[in-house]
């Protein structure tokens, strides 16, 4: 079972909820429920699991229901009708006291505008959490020194939030979420205040510590690079309505609807996707030490070169001319020997950095993995066809090699080369 | 003569002295009693100022000024203002003042703040108090002084009655004007952390409303002090008697001195609590 799972929540906003219940469920949309009876339908039927240790993006527009929606976790709203199961709990069915012991063991939030208390410092901010838990002041501040030293904020624990900058201030909350060690971290659009620099290195920050920590992580955004970026799923929301939930490249390659494919048409493929939603098998793989064997493999399949496997382990490319050169020469060479170790890159690299070897190679570029094995080839072709779908689509600072003009594109990636 | 005036005024009238008369011969020991426990605590602290020797009581002042503000000029500039009275002429009667003052405003502060929470709280309670103020502000401070004189007797009790009245509607409003301004996602973040009500209310509202609690109070003990003329004319001592006695006796100056008097007393009570107040918030005014 799910860590979370949220099962056909409808959330209404007005005077008299209940009573519009019964008119959604036979179908009312929001813009005729507002018109009609003054009542906003903040979220219809949504239904969602979240696995344990995922980082689960929320995404949408304003008022798509996000932040509606993530509030529910915590019943900071509750909703109109439906059920929020959180670990085997049905938060629904707690009263008030079991409910603020639960918040205080199980969930900790990130908020937009940091929501830091602007009286306490940095320190007894970030020991909030466990104050509330009751824990004694020596240890809840030994506890929170450690986490303002996970977020790089030594030496600002005795300064107030209004002396820090948007960052540090985020970090603040980062930490104070953290230090209360709950398994759940929501975060509402906690990167959407900052800075893009500084909101992507948060974003690195957020991975590198999850790497470490495991949580579950709720994650709002309205900003689709940072969902395909830190998300292991994602969810869209369309006026309080789930669109979709699938992986990065499960959105931006199969979009379920309109609004989606509108969504993601101004990705940057290249930054968003990672080479192995795009490598292919390669054509020729040389398994044989034997320098004729693989002559006489390569003129079968017809290719000019081919990708050098030892016992698993990739060794490098040769080409034909190679071969053919090693069996004239004297002395008797392996194939392994004249294999050459070009560019290659792991199955996780992004497109955008495979992108340029794969212009100047002559031979589709091979991505190997952590094991050492090949696991694919990517050619200039298989760029074009993920980065050029569509020619309206494509981003002008794309450096997509679409079939017509690759001849032009390869000879701008040699000279860049040359340059470098 | 017939008129379109149904004569509502007689039985109201005639209600009202009912209700009165019926509360002074059935309550009357009540009231007795919240009196004698008002003035008790009025009368001590009264004794207290006035059998201290003046140089004691300036040496307080400065220490308090002092330890509001951490300021050596603005302390030094209160204990001359109230050494000032003193020249004056008017010690005894500013210690009998301060004493109605800080009484009332503690009053003030005991009834005022918790009815500013629930009003910040309740909009229905907001909606049904609101009015209420409306009335404690405007209604001409005799109409209540009769009743209270009926009730408490003549002298400082009525009088800190009165000042109760006119002067806790400040403070009701800045509180409740002052927990609805607490930023919600910073209440909403302490929610999130599981946070009780009453700990939101005493570690998250009341500390980032304090600012405007205590400009409420601030003004409280500056309407109580433009009460202390009216509040002579039912008999408690003070500088506001002195006033009052300039104008039976026609003598404009023995007037102008108590009003430097009430208006000296105000700067020193107005810049100690407003220097306090902004120390308090300290935190705002550190920046990057």
């Amino acid at each position: 079972m799910s860590l979370i799972e949220v099962r056909n929540v409808t959330k209404i906003f007005g005077a008299d909820p209940k009573a519009m219940l019964t008119k959604v469920k036979a179908g009312m949309g929001k813009d005729e429920l507002l018109a009609e009876t003054g009542h906003t339908l903040g979220l219809h039927d949504v239904s969602l699991s979240i696995e344990k240790g995922e980082i689960f993006v929320i995404m949408g527009l304003s008022g798509s229901g996000k932040s509606t929606l993530i509030r529910h976790f915590n019943r900071l709203i509750d909703p109109t009708d439906g059920a929020i199961v959180i670990d085997g709990t049905d938060i629904m069915t707690l009263p008030t006291r079991d409910l603020e012991q639960f918040r205080r063991q199980k969930l900790s939030m990130v908020f937009q505008r940091f929501g830091l208390l602007p009286h306490r410092t940095v320190l007894d901010n970030v020991a909030y959490g466990l104050e509330l838990r009751g824990i004694a002041r020596a240890q809840r501040h030994e506890t929170a020194m450690e986490w303002i030293d996970a977020v790089g904020l030594s030496g600002y624990e005795n300064q107030y939030p209004s002396q820090l900058s948007g960052g540090m201030q985020q970090r603040v909350g980062l930490a104070r979420a953290l230090a209360s060690n709950a398994e759940i971290l929501l975060m509402d659009e906690a990167f959407s205040a900052l800075d893009p620099l500084i909101r992507s290195q948060m974003q690195d920050q957020l991975i590198e510590l999850q790497a470490r920590l495991h949580k579950t992580i709720v994650f709002i955004t309205h900003d689709l690079d940072e969902a395909l970026r830190i998300g292991d799923r994602i969810a869209i929301l369309k006026d309080g309505v789930l669109c979709q939930v699938g992986t990065p490249p499960e959105i931006l390659l199969q979009p379920a609807d309109d609004y989606v494919r509108a969504f993601v048409r101004d990705v940057n493929r290249a930054r968003a996707l990672s080479v192995d939603v795009v490598m292919q098998p390669p054509a020729l793989r040389l398994t044989t030490e034997n320098l004729d064997h693989a002559l006489e493999e390569m003129r079968r399949v017809g290719e000019s070169y081919g990708y050098v496997v030892e016992r698993d382990r990739y060794r490098g490319v040769v080409t034909q001319e190679a071969i053919e050169d090693a069996i004239k020469a004297p002395g008797n060479d392996s194939l392994y020997d004249i294999a050459v170790e070009t560019p290659h890159f792991g199955p996780e690299t992004v497109i955008e950095h495979v992108l340029p070897a794969t212009l100047e190679s002559d031979w589709p570029v091979p991505v190997v993995g952590p094991d050492g094995s090949l696991a694919g080839v990517v050619s200039r072709s298989d760029m074009g066809q993920i980065l050029g779908r569509d020619e309206e689509e494509a981003e002008p600072d794309d450096d997509a090699g679409d079939g017509k003009d690759e001849p032009a594109r390869r000879q701008v990636g040699r000279d860049v080369a040359g340059a470098a | 003569m017939t008129s379109i005036f149904f004569d509502i005024g007689q039985p109201i009238r005639k209600a009202t002295n009912d209700f009165v008369d019926f509360l002074v011969v059935d309550y009357g020991d009540f009231f007795e009693a919240v009196s004698n426990s008002i003035l008790s605590v009025l009368v001590s602290l009264e004794r207290v100022l006035r059998d201290a020797p003046p140089w004691l009581v300036l040496i307080v002042i400065g220490l308090i000024a002092y330890g509001a503000s951490r300021r050596a000029g603005l302390s030094i500039a209160m204990v001359v203002a109230t050494w000032f009275i003193g020249a004056l002429g008017l010690w005894e009667q500013a210690m009998q003042t301060i004493a109605i003052m800080l009484v009332s405003v503690l009053l003030a502060i005991v009834i005022g703040i918790p009815i500013g929470v629930s009003a910040a709280r309740s909009n229905r309670f907001r909606a049904i108090v609101n009015p209420v103020l409306d009335l404690m502000q405007t209604i001409p401070s005799f109409v209540y002084l009769i009743p209270a004189a009926m009730l408490f007797g003549l002298g400082k009790v009525p009088a800190i009655l009165a000042t109760v009245i006119y002067a806790t509607p400040p403070l009701i409003r800045l509180t409740d004007l002052g927990i609805r301004q607490v930023d919600v996602e910073v209440v909403e973040a302490a929610r999130a952390f599981g946070a009780t009500r009453w700990q939101i209310l005493k570690g998250v509202q009341i500390p980032l409303a304090l600012p405007s609690i205590m400009q409420g109070i601030n003004q409280t003990m500056m309407m109580a002090l433009a009460m202390v003329v009216i509040a002579s004319m039912i008999g408690a001592r003070g500088v506001g008697e002195t006033v009052l006695l300039g104008l039976q006796r026609n003598d404009s100056g023995t007037g102008l001195i108590g009003g430097i008097a009430i208006v000296v007393l105000a700067i020193v009570f107005d810049r100690i609590s407003q220097s306090f107040g902004d120390r308090l918030q300290a935190y705002r005014k550190v920046h990057h």
